[in-house]
C-alpha cells in the first residue's frame, strides 16, 4: 500500500495537523518508506494467534465508585493559555 | 580537595552518612559543573539551582539527626518528560511551552521521599520519539565522549540522552530515564554508563507524559550496576494511580549484586547474528559470553523466530498510541496555543506549530494504521505479531533460560546531524533493533559497558530476564562490569 498525497491531506485533517502543499509531499515520500517497513509483518503466520493485549498477566485493578479527587480547578486550568473563571476559553464554536 | 562528582552513589551515600561530606557541597560541585559544561553539552533544559540548595540543606539537616533515607543528599537529574511540581516540564517539546505541573510524577516523588536532591530537567528527543536526542526542542545533546584524536561532535543516543550525557559527564549521581523502545539502553550504551528498564509494571507510569503507554517504562541510568540498583529500588513502587503498575513488592536489587553465577543458564539468540553489524560488536558479545562462562554460567544457543519482526511491529503499535496520547495537545488546556479562525483551524496550526517533524511524522503514521479500513492490516496484525514476539521469550524461559546475552546496539555513537539517517527514518529507527523486542515483550532489559571500539568510543552488552526478575540482571551486569569495567570519557568541555 502506498499513500498519495490526498492521502496524507486527508491523514493530516484527522491527525489536526495543518500542512503545507510541501510538507505533504515530503510526508509521503517518509510515510511510505515507514509503510515500506512495516509490510513484512503480512508474511507472519497469526492463524489462531489472539492479539495482544496486555503484556503482565495481571487482572484489571479495580476501586470503589467513590470521589477521590477534586476542587481542584484552579489548578487545572492554571497552565491553560487563555481561561475565565476557571473555565478554558476557545474560539466560538456555535454561531 | 577531591573532586566530589567524582564519587559514585554508593561512596557519596557512605561519606554523607560518615559526615565526611555534606549535601549542600556535593550539591555545589554538581551545580558548578552543570554551569561549566552545559554550554557545550545541552544536557540540562532547567537547572533548579535554588530548589536544589533547599533540598540539599533540609537532608543535611536529616543527616545530622542520624536520619535520612536511602538516597539522602544525593543529586540527580530528572527527564524532562517527568512532571515535576513547579519546575519546567515541557517533554522537550515546543507544543508544551511554559508548562509547569501542578503535581509531582510518582517516580520522582519517590525519588524525594527517599531524600534525594533534584538538581534540574534533562534533555531528551521531543515526546521521547528519538534515538538521537536530536528531536528535542532545546536542541541536541552533545555526547561527552569523542572518538580518539577527533572533535567531531557525537550523539548520545536517545531518547534519554540528557540523562546519558549528564551522567556520563559527571553532571548528575545518577538520572531518571525512560524506555519504550530502546531509549534508555541505546543512550547508555553510548556513553559508558548503565541504564536498566525494568519489567513493564514495575515504575509507575503516573505523571510521566504518555508516548506508548503499551510500551513506556522508567529506569535510571547510572554510572555502575550498583548505583543503577539503588536507584531502581527508591524508583520502582507499587502505585494506586497507575493500574497497570504490578503489585509486587519491590525486592532489595542491591543485594542481588556479588551472587554467584554458577548454575545459571544464559541464552545466546541466534537471530541477533544480523547482517551488516560491525566485527567489534560480535567481537564485544564473544568476550561478553566468555566472562560469563568463566564465572560459572552455562551458555546455551537459542532461537528467538520472531525476532525480526519487533521493529516493525513497534514502528506500528508504538506511533497508533502516540497518535492517541498526543491528541490532548490541542491549544486548549496547557502550553502553546496558536490562534485561528475557528477552533478546528486553532488545533490544527497549534499542532503544526508545537510538535516537530519527527513528532509529526509519528502521529501519521499512528492516525494512518488506525483509520478505518486500514485498523486489522496493521494494528491488529501488529498485535498479533507482538503475541508471538512474547510466546519465543516465554518458551525459552520455560527451557530453563535464567537471562539472553545481546549487543544492546548495532554500533557505537554516531555523528551528529548524520546525513544517510537524516535523509530515512527507517535507518535511525534500526538503531532498537536489538532493544526494543524487550518493550514488545515488557521484560525487563539492562545495558552495561562492555569496552571501548578502536575509535575509543563505548560499547554496550545487553541482558534479558525474565518478568520481575531484575535481581538476575543486576547480578549477571555486575560480573560483566567486574570483567569489562568503568569507562569514563576525557574531559574536553
Amino acid at each position: 500500500m502506498s499513500v498519495d498525497l490526498h492521502t496524507v491531506k486527508r491523514v493530516a485533517r484527522l491527525a489536526r495537523i495543518a500542512v503545507s502543499e510541501e510538507e505533504a509531499g515530503r510526508m509521503a515520500g517518509e510515510l511510505n518508506a515507514i509503510l515500506g517497513f512495516v509490510e513484512q509483518l503480512s508474511e507472519v503466520d497469526v492463524t489462531d494467534v489472539e492479539p495482544m493485549t496486555s503484556v503482565t498477566l495481571m487482572e484489571m485493578k479495580k476501586r470503589q465508585d467513590v470521589v477521590t479527587d477534586g476542587a481542584k480547578a484552579s489548578d487545572i486550568v492554571a497552565n491553560a493559555p487563555a481561561t475565565e473563571e476557571n473555565f478554558f476559553l476557545v474560539p466560538k464554536v456555535v454561531e | 580537595m577531591t573532586d566530589l562528582t567524582r564519587l559514585t552513589i554508593a561512596q557519596a551515600r557512605e561519606k554523607l552518612r560518615a559526615k565526611e561530606i555534606t549535601a549542600v557541597e556535593l550539591t555545589d560541585s554538581y551545580l558548578a559543573a552543570i554551569d561549566a559544561a552545559n554550554p557545550a553539552l545541552n544536557a540540562y533544559v532547567a537547572v533548579t539551582h535554588d530548589k536544589a540548595r533547599d533540598m540539599a540543606r533540609a537532608s543535611d539537616a536529616r543527616l545530622a539527626e542520624g536520619q535520612g533515607g536511602a538516597l539522602e543528599g544525593i543529586p540527580l537529574g530528572i527527564k524532562d518528560l517527568f512532571a515535576t511540581e513547579g519546575v519546567h516540564t515541557q517533554a522537550c517539546s515546543h507544543v508544551l511551552d511554559g508548562f509547569k505541573p501542578r503535581y509531582e510524577s510518582t517516580v520522582s516523588a519517590n525519588l524525594w521521599a527517599d531524600g534525594a536532591v533534584m538538581l534540574g530537567k534533562l534533555n531528551m528527543d521531543e515526546f521521547a520519539m528519538g534515538s538521537s536526542n536530536e528531536t528535542s526542542y532545546y536542541g541536541p545533546v552533545i555526547n561527552p565522549w569523542r572518538a580518539e584524536s577527533s572533535n567531531r561532535q557525537l550523539v548520545p543516543g536517545g531518547s534519554s540522552g540528557g540523562s546519558a550525557a549528564a551522567v556520563s559527564a559527571f553532571l548528575c549521581s545518577g538520572a531518571t530515564a525512560t524506555d519504550t523502545g530502546g531509549s534508555i539502553r541505546q543512550p547508555a550504551a553510548f556513553t559508558g554508563t548503565v541504564g536498566i528498564k525494568p519489567t513493564y509494571g514495575r515504575c509507575s507510569r503516573w505523571g510521566i507524559a504518555a508516548f506508548a503507554s503499551s510500551l513506556d517504562q522508567a529506569g535510571p541510568i547510572a554510572r555502575d550496576v550498583r548505583d543503577a540498583a539503588i536507584l531502581l529500588k527508591s524508583m520502582a513502587s507499587v502505585d494506586k494511580k497507575d493500574t497497570t503498575s504490578v503489585d509486587r513488592p519491590v525486592p532489595d536489587y542491591e543485594a542481588a549484586i556479588g551472587r554467584s553465577l554458577k548454575g545459571m543458564k544464559i541464552g545466546i539468540p541466534r537471530e541477533y547474528r544480523v547482517d551488516g553489524t560491525p566485527q567489534e560488536i560480535e567481537d564485544l558479545w564473544r568476550k561478553g559470553i566468555d566472562w560469563l562462562r568463566e564465572a560459572g554460567a552455562e551458555i546455551v544457543d537459542i532461537s528467538l523466530p520472531h525476532t525480526k519482526y519487533a521493529l516493525p511491529a513497534y514502528y506500528i503499535v508504538a506511533p497508533a498510541e502516540a497518535s492517541s496520547n498526543l491528541a490532548r495537545y490541542d491549544g486548549v488546556r496547557y502550553g502553546l496555543r496558536v490562534p485561528g479562525k475557528d477552533i478546528v483551524d486553532m488545533y490544527e496550526k497549534t499542532r503544526a506549530a508545537g510538535f516537530g517533524r519527527e513528532v509529526k511524522r509519528r502521529v501519521m503514521i499512528g492516525t494512518y494504521v488506525l483509520s478505518a479500513g486500514y485498523y486489522d492490516a496493521y494494528y491488529l496484525q501488529a498485535q498479533k505479531v507482538r503475541t508471538l514476539i512474547k510466546k519465543d521469550f516465554e518458551d525459552v524461559f520455560a527451557a530453563g533460560v535464567d537471562a539472553i546475552l545481546t549487543p544492546a546496539t548495532p554500533s557505537a555513537a554516531f555523528g551528529i546531524a548524520d546525513e544517510e539517517m537524516n535523509a530515512d527514518p527507517v535507518k535511525m529507527y534500526l538503531n532498537d533493533i536489538f532493544t526494543v523486542t524487550v518493550n514488545m515483550a515488557g521484560l525487563p532489559g539492562i545495558a552495561v559497558p562492555g569496552g571501548l571500539d578502536a575509535n575509543g568510543l563505548p560499547l554496550g552488552l545487553q541482558l534479558i530476564g525474565r518478568p520481575f526478575d531484575e535481581e538476575t540482571l543486576f547480578q549477571t551486569a555486575h560480573v560483566i562490569e567486574q570483567a569489562a569495567g568503568t569507562f569514563q570519557p576525557p574531559k574536553w568541555w
